[in-house]
């Protein structure tokens, strides 16, 4: 007996919707297996780590928080793994973008007025598109590996972020602390609804939307789908897979700059020597769950953010390392990508099998 | 089917020499279809057994069963009497079944005693391998190097290089899968020599074809598959193409009406002026001095046998490969150096070779896949940025009406058709523009002969009605049937298109054989 891959004739939509369900199912019974072995009731644990954030205002409005910057991270990131670029130096995008966005309230802290914040949320998005045109200029003109140029760039960006918050951008009535001074409220991102989340999360939704629209009806959407699966197709189409690249890219970066603008802007108020709990990797997950569809993203943004505010949760709750988190969103996405699988194969159980030549049963 | 059961087993010359392989009521199930319904064959040892039957008639189904890649749903197969399960190719190869495909798996970067030595179970010492290879190949006529490596070698030798493969291993049935469709006419002479050698040393030869004629020629039994169903039995040699054709079909099949006669010399509206091109890759072919006018009214085919350039001249034709601009000329319009959108906008269209991957997208919908080549055209499918799903929905029902393009369902991803339905789709799509200027690219690869009556009537069709059309193929009934004038590509040199009724098969093998290229030189 054994399990065999059948290659369905088209994608199966149900298979579409099922897989990240699928997926998030099988993650809580890893999860459960790990909270075991750390001698804490399995059920208690996926309570405390799933749930239990959900149950009241202030850590619903924490999610939501967390939330914000990997959807909007993860939206970009959809549009070049559609059109298969494999950028994954958004977490470098995030911080160049939150470094140019926070220039002007740290150069010149006495610039306070309505134009403050837009062009800080405009210096966020250009700063981070460049550093993104890093790797789609080296991919364009000299084929080299985006992955790897990308994910360099990642270290690069966080020595940049860490020398400027201990050097030359140090608060200079900051005691020593390697911190850049707090943002005048001009250059601060206003609350919404009173609470933890900014004006950040409501505008990613918006950006999130208008991208949704974009894929799904635009010629522009078409191309990008297109090339991602078929380059050749798409030239045939008269579409430019450079130029392409180079538009993912530019997209992607821009979004990872803005999120990390507005992460500084509202949630820190001030550059730190680190600035992401690793969102620009999270985000990567989070397009996948979310079938690098926009709408779809919103969705796993949540779900993963989640696991953010429920790693802390363990940890306070129950004792168990906070690391968890990180193990539960790399289970995540391993499940995710398996389960992608099923949505261009089914299983097939194979029993009653004999072997040609010997007549015997065959081990496979 | 309806024929009696005595109708099935036609009285031939057949050797009754004791079965080989005997399948008994094979079947096979794919979702809803019924690939191979209770399928009954009996091959003997050494006979030349043709497997007939159009496209998506079942013969690959029944043929990957037999080779281990499939599983039957029912039915049993035996051979040389003993009921067997094939569950593996190397469960087949084991018994003696060796396989042929139509789609070469050799590595381009490895020489040809590599690419054997990987399909060996145990291929030993490379040396002596190399020396075996020798001796096999040069004893069956099919003289290979093993030192040459993949990549320099035109197909018909990879073709040899697949069967040396085969002969290793000391098989005793070989399944071929249109082994000729990629051999110049000599070439194909001595692979039917090769056959016959081996049948004549008790080997059987399961022979896959669409062409009618080498069916006759060489079989000395035919299987004729419909719809999944054995229909017919004959001894090819009492039958003429047409009947053969016929129970194929199971009707008359449409002849391609050509010779309305061509209109007499129209304005040119294709021109190839000089066009040259550096190889793009190590596995590419350079473009060579390229002259060529194609005018309105008129169809003019460029034979070849394969990678010898044509789907390099191809892109240069699109706009994917760009020229020097005088080196195409479209309408008057030197265009060597546009787009593939601008060629379109000046009514030129354009079919590839590879339909799935290059002339479609196989995940997209087929209404979508009508945009890929038709946004940048007058069809309005595309307004203030936003595509008309509904318009693009109108041309797909209406491409799918007129080309009789056939699908499980509304609508379906383009992966899920079949090649034949797939090609009427993207030659439906073009043609259903009525472009001034047509070229494609092997118009009916793989199709069976009724959709290819369709398509070839099509192409002529639209040359009389006083566009340029200019077919690449490899298939020489084609070209014959359809073409005013024909050229011969060979290593990127063209020769001199010639009117078609001036052309004798012997002189397009001769031109194929690097005539072309001497004569391209010359001038």
């Amino acid at each position: 007996m054994r399990l065999e891959l059948v290659k369905r004739k088209e994608r199966s939509a149900s298979m579409a919707v099922m897989s990240p369900l699928v997926a998030v199912g099988l993650t809580a019974l890893a999860a459960a297996i790990i909270f075991a072995i750390s001698g804490v009731n399995p059920l208690v644990g996926l309570y405390e780590f799933f749930i239990d954030p959900l149950t009241e205002r202030w850590s619903l409005e924490a999610t939501i928080a967390k939330a914000t910057p990997l959807i909007l991270i993860g939206c970009g990131l959809a549009v070049c793994y559609l059109s298969n670029n494999w950028n994954i130096g958004a977490e470098g995008q995030f911080v160049v973008g939150a470094l140019f966005g926070s220039a002007l309230p740290v150069l010149f802290p006495s610039f306070e007025n309505a134009l403050t914040l837009p062009l800080m949320l405009i210096f966020g998005a250009v700063g981070g598109a460049l550093w993104a045109l890093i790797p789609a200029v080296l991919k364009t003109r000299f084929n080299t590996n985006e992955i790897l140029t990308s994910l360099m760039l990642v270290y690069v960006a966080s020595l940049l972020l860490d020398y400027l918050v201990r050097g030359p951008w140090r608060d200079p009535d900051g005691f020593n602390f390697p911190e850049s001074r707090i943002f005048s409220d001009a250059a601060t991102l206003p609350d919404v609804f009173g609470g933890l989340m900014s004006l950040a999360t409501p505008i990613t939704i918006v950006i999130a939307i208008v991208l949704a629209i974009v894929l799904a009806k635009t010629l522009k959407g078409f191309e990008i789908r297109v090339m991602g699966e078929s380059p050749r197709a798409g030239s045939f189409a008269g579409f430019s897979a450079k130029k392409l690249t180079i538009f993912s890219f530019a997209l992607a970066g821009a979004l990872a700059g803005l999120a990390g603008t507005m992460e500084v802007s509202a949630a820190l108020n001030q550059l730190l020597p680190s600035i992401s709990p690793g969102y620009g990797f999270t985000a990567i997950i989070v397009a996948f769950l979310g079938r690098l569809n926009p709408i779809g993203i919103i969705i796993a943004g949540f779900v993963l953010a989640l696991s953010y505010i429920g790693g802390e949760g363990v940890q306070s709750g129950l004792g168990v390392s906070n690391e968890i988190a990180s193990v539960i969103q790399g289970l995540l996405l391993f499940f995710v990508l398996a389960c992608d699988t099923l949505i261009l194969y089914r299983v097939r159980l194979v029993t009653r099998k004999v072997s040609a030549t010997t007549g015997e049963p065959s081990h496979v | 089917m309806a024929e009696a059961p005595e109708d099935k087993k036609a009285p031939g010359a057949r050797q009754e020499t004791g079965d080989l392989l005997d399948a008994r009521g094979l079947t096979k199930r794919f979702g809803d279809i019924l690939a191979n319904d209770r399928v009954d064959l009996a091959i003997h040892k050494g006979e030349i057994h043709a497997l007939l039957g159009e496209n998506g008639a079942g013969k690959s189904t029944l043929v990957k069963m037999f080779y281990g890649s499939l599983e039957p749903d029912g039915g049993t197969i035996l051979w040389q009497g003993k009921e067997v399960r094939i569950d593996n190719p190397a469960a087949a190869r084991a018994l003696g079944i060796g396989m042929v495909f139509q789609h070469f798996s050799l590595f381009e970067a490895l020489t040809v005693v590599e690419n054997i030595a990987l399909a060996l179970p145990n291929p030993g010492n490379m040396a002596e391998l190399a020396k075996r290879i020798e001796a096999v190949s040069n004893d069956y006529g099919l003289p290979l190097n093993p030192k040459d490596f993949v990549a320099d070698l035109p197909v018909g030798i990879r073709q040899r290089i697949e069967i040396v493969r085969c002969l290793l291993q000391e098989p005793q049935l070989i399944i071929m899968d249109e082994p000729t469709s990629v051999l110049t006419p000599q070439e194909a002479d001595r692979l039917f020599l090769t056959l016959q050698r081996l049948a004549s040393e008790g080997c059987a030869v399961l022979y896959i074809s669409h062409r009618l004629e080498e069916v006759q020629r060489i079989c000395h039994h035919a299987t004729i598959l419909r719809h999944g169903q054995v229909v017919r039995e004959c001894d090819p040699t009492k039958e003429t193409a047409g009947s053969l054709a016929q129970m194929m079909v199971g009707s008359e099949i449409l002849g391609v009406g050509s010779h309305t006669k061509a209109l007499s010399a129209g304005e040119p509206r294709l021109g190839l002026k000089g066009l040259s091109a550096p190889a793009g890759t190590p596995f590419a072919t350079a473009l060579n001095d390229i002259n060529l006018d194609v005018r309105a009214g008129e169809v003019v085919a460029i034979a070849g046998v394969a990678g010898n350039g044509q789907g390099e001249l191809f892109d240069a034709l699109s706009g994917e490969m760009r020229v020097q601009p005088g080196m195409v000329v479209l309408d008057g319009e030197a265009a060597g150096a546009r787009a593939i959108n601008w060629r379109r906008k000046k009514n030129a269209a354009f079919v590839p070779e590879e339909r799935l991957g290059h002339g479609a997208v196989p995940g997209l919908k087929l209404s979508q896949n009508v945009v890929l080549t038709r946004h940048a055209t007058k069809d309005g499918l595309i307004e203030a940025g936003m595509v008309s799903l509904r318009k693009a929905n109108d041309l797909e029902k209406r491409i799918k009406k007129h080309y009789d393009v056939r699908m499980s369902h509304d609508d379906p991803e383009a992966r899920s058709l079949s090649g034949g339905n797939l090609q009427k789709f993207v030659m439906g799509r073009e043609l259903d523009r009525k472009p001034g200027i047509l070229v494609v690219n092997q118009p009916t690869w793989g199709v069976d002969a009724g959709a290819a009556a369709l398509i070839r009537q099509g192409l002529i069709d639209l040359a009389r009605e006083g566009s340029a059309v200019l077919v690449i193929s490899q298939d020489l009934d084609e070209i014959f049937q359809i073409s005013d004038r024909i050229a011969v590509i060979s290593r990127g040199y063209l020769s001199a298109a010639e009117p078609a009724a001036q052309m004798t098969r012997e002189r397009v093998g001769l031109l194929m054989a690097g005539g072309a290229e001497t004569q391209g030189e010359a001038h």
